[in-house]
């Protein structure tokens, strides 16, 4: 079966509200207007306003009434439109849904999950073209979900709404229009794990690591570089907090080699914390320093060639693979 | 209205005795466990920050008295006397200043973060106006899971400023959700006084722009406080939306421990303890009878005894081991 990742986004998000009265899904356009990224639509009609709850333009009301609404038992997805205006409720999400088990010493858990569109590569300018994931990742007491495949899009959800914990989930804006096979069988369970970061593409020279929307990228400069008989290994991080070591370790310690492609700006970013790991684990696995590909520093600029500069690139990842493997 | 010949509710501490004189009690236990902590701060038993109630009393006793047991409540960072209301133990609540893992959050909150979910106590909250999404929040679970209880959400006047308020004001009413809104008016947030913060300083008429009814309470009375908070619990029940009750009252210690007090006259704090509401509410019942001085020397040896009680049940709790550090960060055993 060949979904849109939306419509994968959109199953899941059904199958949820179908199969739990607790679940109920809130945010900013999500009922009548159908979601922001057309993610809920008909949803409204289907399972009403009660459900499907139009919220205003509170961010910061909205996300806090989404954890107390998991404090009261119920199962709320908070949808914030985009990362962008995730900052108006970062209050909220670092300072009670992250904080609350901890500071009540354990007797609270937070089932919420929040969804939220990110990143660039639409021409929307600096404001609303944010890749702040990384934000969230430094946060202990909430995971963090950048599903960045069809079958991720269609089986994250179910696992992050059973985790007690509060869960960030970075759907990637070009993401959307993907579309891919699903396993289709009868009675398939769709859940996947929300532990491991996965092999996308199994190589043996280098381990290219990212995650979200520049995993397409990375598939692509992998496969341009293959047809140059560079074999690389594309490791998807999925789980940007907490970040699954293991995976990435094993696969460097096998290649010898890494370069980070990472959308965030590079000081301070995921990338950088991916590097460091890689230094403490696999120092002397290494054949050469390792690289990475981030965006430029600079907000992401409206101009169509310039925004493209700033950004990570397929011909920039194939551009530092050869410098790592000095090829 | 005649509170004389209530009896005091099961579970609000100590024996049956007139509701009157478990009003006075409560707030002689309040300000009793308070004066210690104070105490114990200077001989460092206690660290951080702390924020006394002291003089505000009358808010938390008459409010907590009329709400049910099976209520949520939620409080800022100066819910000691709140937290000890709503049937925390003293002994837990004085363990988690010392930061023991007897504590009410095993250490780990402080002051600032006392939490008793079994008592439906959600928390000190020291993000201000932080506690009223989440009220709305309770509130709007309980809706959706057809339980019929209000929340109760404490916080001070400074709160109003805040956008959380605007927006948790707008999303109770918007939703016509059970939410108790009590605004602690103590006149001050830290060194700012309230018209030096807000063009609009009557508070009831910025709830009102919400269409949340409203009530302005003198909250230095401690029988008016229970009366109005009273109705305006009747009303949420009743009618399901929120309810705003402003409460008028005063601090009469520093904001925190680390606060010199230079925004404020000695005059102004002397003529509000004047109306101080335990004595204040003390001389009343004497007067009309229904007190004498021996009966107030014994409630306040009571609370004497409770808190020295606790001191020493804090003192003696043992130190969570530092090999523990990393837990109650998630859930355990949580499925993956
Ligand atoms: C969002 C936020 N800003 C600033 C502070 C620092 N702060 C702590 S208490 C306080 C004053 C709050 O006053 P009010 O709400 O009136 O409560 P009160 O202390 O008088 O009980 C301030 C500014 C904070 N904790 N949270
Ligand atoms: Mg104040």
């Amino acid at each position: 079966m060949r979904i849109s990742y939306r419509e994968a986004m959109r199953q899941a998000l059904h199958e949820a509200l179908a199969n739990d009265p607790r679940v109920f899904l809130m945010g900013e356009d999500v009922g009548r207007y159908g979601g922001t990224y057309a993610v809920s639509k008909g949803f409204y009609d289907e399972f009403g306003p009660e459900r499907i709850r139009d919220t205003p333009l509170s961010e910061l009301g909205f996300v806090g009434a989404g954890i107390g609404a998991a404090l009261g038992g119920m199962r709320p997805i908070v949808e914030v439109m985009t990362v962008n205006f995730s900052l108006l409720a970062l209050d909220q999400i670092v300072n009670s849904a992250a904080l609350l088990r901890h500071m009540s010493g354990g007797q609270v858990s937070v089932p919420l999950v929040i969804r939220m569109a990110t990143g660039a590569g639409r021409q929307l300018a600096a404001q609303h073209s944010h890749s702040l994931e990384n934000w969230y990742a430094h946060i202990p007491g909430i995971r963090v979900l950048a599903p960045a495949t069809i079958a991720d899009a269609r089986g994250m959800l179910g696992p992050a709404l059973a985790d007690p914990d509060p869960v960030v989930i970075f759907e990637h804006a070009q993401l959307y229009n993907m579309e891919d096979d699903l396993r289709d069988e009868p009675n398939e369970d769709w859940a996947c794990d929300i532990e491991h970061a996965a092999i996308r593409r199994p190589g043996s020279q280098l381990s290219l690591i990212t995650y979200g929307g520049s995993l397409p990228k990375a598939l692509d400069a992998a496969a341009e570089l293959a047809r140059d008989g560079i074999d690389v290994e594309v490791v998807d991080l999925r789980v940007l907090r907490p970040l699954d070591t293991a995976t990435i370790a094993e696969s460097v310690s096998r290649t010898h080699r890494a370069v980070i492609v990472d959308e965030g700006w590079r000081s301070g970013s995921l990338a950088a914390e991916v590097m460091a790991r890689i230094v403490e684990r696999c120092f002397y696995d290494l054949d050469a320093p390792p690289l990475r590909v981030c965006s430029e520093e600079v907000p992401i600029p409206y101009a169509k060639h310039m925004e493209d500069a700033a950004l990570p690139q397929a011909a920039k990842i194939v551009a530092a693979v050869r410098e790592v493997l000095n090829v | 209205m005649n509170a004389t010949g209530r009896k005091a509710k099961a579970g609000s501490g100590m024996s049956e005795r007139p509701f009157t004189h478990q009003l006075l009690a409560d707030m002689l236990r309040i300000r009793r466990m308070e004066e210690k902590c104070a105490e114990l701060y200077g001989a460092q038993k206690i660290r951080g920050f702390l924020h006394l109630y002291i003089g505000e009393e009358a808010c938390a006793t008459g409010a907590m008295h009329a709400l049910d047991a099976d209520d949520n409540v939620v409080a800022t960072y100066r819910e000691h006397g709140h937290a000890l209301l709503r049937g925390v133990p003293m002994d837990a609540i004085m363990a988690e200043m010392f930061g023991k893992a007897a504590g009410c959050s095993r250490g780990r909150g402080g002051s600032m973060h006392l939490f008793d979910v079994a008592r439906r106590f959600y928390g000190g909250n020291a993000i201000v106006g932080g506690g009223l999404p989440l009220a709305v929040g309770l509130a709007l679970a309980d809706r959706m899971l057809g339980i019929r209880r209000l929340t109760a959400c404490f916080f001070g006047e400074g709160a109003v400023a805040e956008g959380a308020f605007h927006e948790g004001m707008n999303l109770a009413a918007l939703w016509r959700l059970p939410v108790l809104f009590l605004c602690e008016n103590n006149l001050y947030a830290m060194g700012t006084a309230l018209d030096r913060s807000e063009s609009q300083t009557e508070l009831c008429v910025k709830a009102a722009s919400y269409k949340v009814p409203t009530l302005k309470v003198d909250g230095m009375d401690v029988l008016a406080v229970h009366e109005g908070t009273r109705r305006a619990a009747q009303q949420v029940r009743g009618e399901g939306g929120p309810f705003f009750v402003e409460f008028r009252t005063f601090r009469f210690r520093a904001h925190s421990m680390f606060d010199p007090e230079l925004y404020r006259g000695k005059a102004e704090v002397e003529e509000w303890k004047k109306r101080g509401p335990i004595h204040s509410f003390s001389a009343q019942l004497k007067a009309a009878g229904e007190l004498t001085e021996d009966g107030f020397l014994e409630l306040d040896a009571e609370a004497e005894a409770e808190v020295a009680a606790a001191v020493a049940f804090a003192e003696a709790a043992p130190w969570e081991p530092v090999e523990d550090l990393l837990r109650d960060v998630t859930t355990p055993g949580a499925m993956r």
